[in-house]
């Protein structure tokens, strides 16, 4: 029950994009079409699990004022290996997402995990955080790209849906994505709000 | 020409390809310090002191280090060290000149390392093949300058706003990270309007 609690925080109480609000930047860029998000949420998940395991494992012997720079070394190893490895087997993810795979460095949501939690907690734990984190990460970027997808190209994971509809290119490009975080961030609120008001009401 | 060239390259960072805006880079620190307009321009000018420097330093390793050895494929850490000593490097300058702005800009300070501008536009800079060109140096510290400029006007635009949207009768829900959300869409669609611009 511990182990599903781990594993589910990341997934919505403390999802890092909807409440947290930490790892925008590859959130609102690469959700162009649905297959780039789930490439997106691979790749961080893979490197949110390396860097979890491998700080959790190390966390008692590293010098808590040098931690800082050995997270980011151990995160930008793992980041590399991801550039690599999609450079060499799937080269039309790799330019699509392009700049945003050595960015994957710099989410918050990696280093904010690697400190404030597997600096702290057992393997297994961490595991089960990076995991949960990833998915809740990936769900999100999901949907925020369906939502693009469907608007913006009149496409779903590059298949047309309407044929001869003709697409509201805005929401492809970086005012859609403002837009479409903002009304999904409104839509956690509300349902946040209505739930708190039937708590009351109870 | 090369004027030309280096004019062309500050306006398309700044307007055209803004890098908040138009590239959606750095929006982390971009929500973060867009509270308070002092601390705003305090962050900007920081930023602008980190991509220029970053971009200078990241320049030359890639070119006489990581390019003689080939070990091009590690440009990430490479890139991610020298950035993070150079945030550490304007901290502690920071710290000791004005503590007030230390204190204004908090946790935020140390996050210029995780702000994916400084490392994006270092990356930008070797992917956009100036490290072949002759004036390839300038060309890319400009390209950093040009960037830092591009996101302090982005960020003290959107400061400007939020002090605005803190008295202004905003529906609860929305409150908070939804409706600068969505400013930054609106500010985004006026940028678009930079993108037909032909300079030269």
């Amino acid at each position: 029950m511990d182990y599903f609690k781990e594993f589910f925080k990341g997934v919505w109480q403390k999802n890092p994009i909807l409440v947290l609000g930490i790892g925008m930047c590859p959130t609102l860029a690469v959700t162009t079409s649905a297959s780039n998000a789930i490439w997106m949420a691979t790749a961080t998940t893979f490197v949110l699990l390396g860097s979890n395991i491998l700080v959790s494992t190390i966390r008692t012997i590293v010098p808590s004022h040098v931690r800082i720079p050995i997270f980011i070394t151990i995160i930008a190893s793992f980041v590399i290996i991801v550039e690599l490895t999609l450079k060499a087997f799937q080269p039309d993810v790799y330019k699509a997402l392009g700049i945003f795979i050595p960015l994957i460095v710099v989410n918050c949501i990696i280093l904010g995990r690697a400190e404030e939690f597997a600096s702290k907690n057992s393997v297994v734990h961490s595991i089960l955080d990076a995991l949960g984190m990833g998915v809740g990460f990936g769900l999100t970027l999901f949907i925020l790209a369906t939502a693009r997808e469907i608007l913006g190209a009149n496409k779903f994971f590059g298949y047309t849906l309407i044929p001869g509809m003709k697409p509201a290119i805005l929401m492809i490009l970086a005012p859609g994505a403002f837009f479409t975080l903002g009304l999904l961030l409104w839509a956690m609120n509300v349902i946040k709000s209505r739930k708190a008001r039937f708590k009351r009401t109870e | 020409m090369e004027i030309k060239i280096l004019f062309t390259i500050l306006i398309s960072t700044i307007f055209i390809n803004n890098y908040v805006l138009s590239r959606i880079l750095g929006i982390c620190p971009y929500l973060g310090v867009s509270k308070k307009l002092d601390s705003a321009v305090g962050m900007g000018l920081a930023v602008i002191f980190v991509m220029t420097m970053a971009s200078f330093f990241t320049f030359i390793i890639y070119k006489f280090v990581l390019i003689p050895f080939h070990i091009e494929y590690l440009r990430t850490i490479a890139f991610i060290i020298v950035i993070a000593s150079l945030v550490q490097l304007v901290e502690m300058v920071i710290e000791k000149i004005s503590p007030a702005l230390y204190q204004a800009l908090g946790i935020f300070l140390p996050l210029i390392t995780t702000n994916c501008a400084v490392l994006g536009v270092a990356v930008l800079n070797i992917d956009s093949g100036f490290i072949t060109q002759e004036f390839g140096l300038l060309n890319s510290v400009v390209q950093g300058f040009g960037a830092g400029v591009g996101f302090t006007l982005a960020l003290l635009l959107m400061a400007g706003i939020r002090e605005r949207l803190e008295i202004a009768m905003v529906p609860e829900n929305l409150k908070g990270l939804p409706i600068t959300f969505i400013t930054a869409g609106l500010m985004a669609m006026a940028f678009l309007g930079f993108s037909g611009m032909k300079i030269f």
